[in-house]
């Protein structure tokens, strides 16, 4: 859908998914690294854990679909090269410090000369302007001071942040949709501009309805609890945190417990269910589901829920508890692990993985497949990402250089 | 007057929840037209969602505009209509608005939409160039098609509630639900690739959103570390395989934390000096990552000995004045008051005819250089009813009040 747009892709692995999503729609990213490589393909994991620039997962995931080539862009002969196929471009996407470019003569208005309606996206942590532009923004840092983390944990250990790391993907992810909306106005004004994709404010939107709502209304500042999320008053007019996450046999689900009318027919059929396990379900055999909720149960009761339900799920897998939820649609979902990604059924049934060869590897890989299906052709990963220097021929040909300086810019180092 | 970038856009919505609202709020913040359909007779869950907004005026019901959770996600100028689809003449007028709209958005679980006539095909026969986005938890085919999806339960199944948490404990959710703000970007892209799209080939489509393929295009890694390795991901707290000190650190106050994250040696170095050069730090095994990171429970302890004497303000002020990554571990106060969404206007007052003013109310976490984006307070149920009928569709003001006494816009 996007094949007339040509992206030139500067990002680091911060930003990767950015260039991505894009050529996920069908547009020409070209990623441009230093040559000899960029530095992200030397940090894990690696493909049969052999470290090994070409064998980089990461780089796999999120350079999919583009072109690569490399180039010295902090060079004289490299940044003219640079400037060459902007001409040809409608987007440049970054993820340097605040105010490199501009440093080496490549920021927004320089490239606007050469091309005014050229799209600058920057990624950035804090933004390219304000008190923090000058931050350094590594994961935890960003997401600690995007609100993330304060409410993440146990109540007795430190807050948390995530194992794996992607808080940057939520700003980037951000740039690729601040680039449409430029490419958008470029219709009506002739002209590009300069998008900026934030993660902090990115983060700050996901802690919008759950961990501002509560301060902006009633000063109120959510805490951590574990593997509980909400709290809910009980009739004594105390706290009560029920967890979102609990064991299973073979792991843990999430249970979204809801205690009114609505829910009154599931609640009263997952009881049923319990009892069949012989187990003693007590006094919500009669239960009044449909008038009861948080604030008319006494501490005891509410305990003894909890009870109830724990004992079941310990005697059920993730497998048979996604079967159960599906059938009877229950508010309950495994937390999956990658081994039952790829078996969940409802992605099978839609043809979600998508095989990708690795010619060089003599392997192929399934990924995720497409984030969206749509009527005009299939959106997702396409092809295997970039080796080193991949398309340097095919790209510098396009800008009219013979075979001869090709080699010339290589041996210089330049690309 | 410079247009905005999608002036002249035209969307009808029927979006209950979050994603969808997320994903079409970029549209309209920037200039699309998008009227919102709803109907009070079965209202969208989240204008019921506690907590609610305070009232000054004693004993006036809750009602249907208060809900904290609705009044956050929808910040973008709607117009509000209601439309009953019980009565034929309900869905006469949603087909004018198809025929009217070039992008028609919905987040109904699969069913809802099509027992009605109003699935693709359907909107396709006044509209044939019309866009209909649809999002849903698990996507529109398949066995769990129908199936309602919350975000709480797709963080679970999207891999996202098992990457945060402690070797020896059970993995704690990312906090939040994770998914509804992760999946929308993707649904974005899709809706401005086809107004691009159809903007340049007059062809209009269907996108099938689904929230739990959204959320796995976050986390590809992890698919090809499981099957290129054999490899689950392993919980490491707040430690990192590629660097040390790393982590959240005690700070003086109550529960107030900081971040830091010493990234290469030369940090390290930088870092020895801005905490005053003790001598514990000057180890030679601690001058290389791979030392430090062997030590780093010891390091992580002598580190929480200088920061417990600092706010953690304080902390992030010093390192960062040394090129260190530190950041506050913010709460919803610290968000509040926090510089830098400060100094990009993140929080924006906006006065509510039931909720007063409030200044929670955020535009996109996107700057453009040459357009604004324009942020309004959350639309009232059937708020633009009227004028939608009147000067949108064309109809006469009798026509109108004759079928609102029918129950029509109830």
């Amino acid at each position: 859908m996007l094949s007339c747009y040509r992206v030139l892709d500067l990002t680091d692995d911060k930003a990767f998914i950015c260039g991505r999503a894009l050529s996920d729609f069908g547009a020409e990213v070209i990623k441009i690294e230093k040559p000899g490589g960029d530095p992200a393909r030397l940090k894990g994991p690696f493909y049969r854990d052999e470290v090994d620039p070409e064998k980089n997962l990461t780089w796999f995931a999120f350079n999919s679909n583009k072109k690569g080539i490399t180039l010295d862009i902090a060079t004289p002969q490299g940044k003219e090269l640079f400037l060459k196929l902007v001409a040809t471009a409608d987007v440049v996407i970054e993820s340097y410090a605040v105010g490199y470019l501009d440093s080496i003569g490549l920021g927004y208005d320089d490239l606007s000369k050469i091309n005014p309606g050229i799209v600058l996206t920057s990624i950035s942590g804090f933004g390219q302007d304000g008190p923090y532009r000058n931050y350094k923004d590594p994961d935890i840092v960003v997401r600690a001071l995007g609100g993330l983390i304060y409410t993440a944990g146990y109540e007795d250990r430190p807050p948390l942040g995530v194992s794996y790391e992607h808080t940057h993907y939520l700003g980037a992810m951000n740039g690729a949709v601040g680039t449409m909306i430029a490419l958008a106005h470029r219709v009506h004004t002739g002209k590009g501009q300069h998008v900026e994709g934030i993660t902090q404010q990115a983060l700050d939107i996901v802690c919008s309805a759950e961990i501002e709502g509560p301060y902006a209304f009633f000063g109120e500042i959510p805490t951590r609890h574990g593997r509980a999320r909400a709290a809910v008053t009980l009739k004594d007019g105390s706290t009560y945190y029920n967890p979102l996450l609990w064991s299973c046999k073979d792991g843990f689900i999430a249970l979204n417990l809801l205690l009114n009318p609505t829910a009154a027919r599931n609640n009263r059929s997952m009881m049923q269910y319990i009892k069949k396990d012989g187990i003693d379900i007590g006094s919500f055999e009669n239960w009044e589901w449909e008038s009861k909720n948080w604030e008319n149960m006494s501490r005891e009761e509410a305990d003894k829920l909890m009870e109830v339900l724990g004992e079941f799920f310990m005697n059920h897998t993730k497998d048979e508890l996604l079967e159960l939820a599906t059938e009877n649609r229950f508010q309950l979902g495994p937390c999956n692990n990658a081994e039952d990604v790829l078996k969940y059924p409802q992605l099978k049934e839609r043809d979600f993985w998508k095989d990708i060869e690795h010619p060089e590897l003599g392997a192929s890989l399934k990924y995720p497949g497409g984030a969206v299906v749509t009527t005009q052709g299939y959106i997702g990963v396409k092809h295997r990402a970039p080796l080193i220097g991949e398309h340097n021929d095919e790209i510098y040909k396009g800008l009219g250089l013979s075979s001869g300086e090709i080699q010339e810019l290589k041996e210089k180092r330049i690309i | 007057m410079t247009k905005k970038p999608f002036e002249g856009v035209k969307i009808v919505q029927l979006c209950w929840a979050g994603v969808g609202i997320y994903t079409l709020n970029y549209l309209s913040h920037y200039g699309a037209t998008t009227i919102r359909v709803e109907t009070a007779t079965r209202p969208d869950p989240v204008r019921l969602f506690a907590p609610f907004a305070p009232t000054n005026k004693e004993g006036e019901p809750v009602g249907l505009e208060r809900s904290a959770f609705f009044s956050i996600t929808h910040t973008a100028p709607e117009l509000g209509i209601c439309l009953n689809f019980k009565q034929p003449e309900a869905i006469e007028i949603f087909k004018k608005l198809v025929v009217w709209a070039d992008v028609v958005g919905e987040g109904f679980p699969t069913g809802v939409m099509d027992k009605l006539g109003l699935d693709y095909e359907g909107l396709k026969k006044v509209n044939p160039e019309i866009i209909m986005f649809r999002t849903c938890g698990y996507g529109h085919t398949g066995p769990m098609a129908d199936q309602p999806g919350f975000g709480s339960i797709l963080t679970a199944v999207t891999m996202m509630d098992t990457i945060t948490g402690w070797p020896d404990r059970p993995p704690v959710p990312p906090s939040t639900y994770y998914t509804d703000q992760l999946s929308p970007m993707y649904g974005s892209l899709a809706i401005m690739a086809a107004l691009d799209y159809k903007r340049r080939t007059g062809k209009g489509q269907y996108i099938d959103h689904a929230q739990i393929e959204a959320g796995l295009n976050y986390i590809t890694p992890l698919i090809l570390d499981y099957q290129a390795n054999g490899r689950e991901l392993a919980l490491k707290g707040n430690k990192c395989d590629y660097a040390a000190p790393h982590g959240v650190y005690r700070c003086q106050g109550d529960d107030r934390w900081v971040a830091i994250a010493v990234m290469t040696d030369e940090e390290w170095q930088s870092f020895i000096k801005a905490i005053g050069s003790p001598e514990w730090a000057k180890k030679p095994e601690y001058a290389t990552t791979s030392g430090r990171i062997t030590n780093s429970d010891e390091i992580d302890r002598l580190v929480e000995e200088w920061t417990v004497n600092y706010p953690p303000e304080q902390v992030q002020e010093i390192l960062q004045k040394a090129g260190v990554g530190a950041g506050l571990v913010a709460n919803a106060k610290d968000l509040d008051e926090d510089p830098q969404l400060n100094h990009y206007s993140f929080y924006r007052e906006l006065d509510h005819p039931y909720m007063g003013k409030l200044r929670y109310y955020h535009p996109d976490p996107v700057k453009l250089s040459a357009a604004e984006a324009d942020i309004q307070r959350p639309v009232l149920l059937g708020e633009h009813t009227d004028h939608i009928c009147t000067e949108i569709l064309g109809m006469s003001q009798e026509e109108v009040d004759g079928l609102r006494e029918k129950g029509v816009f109830d």
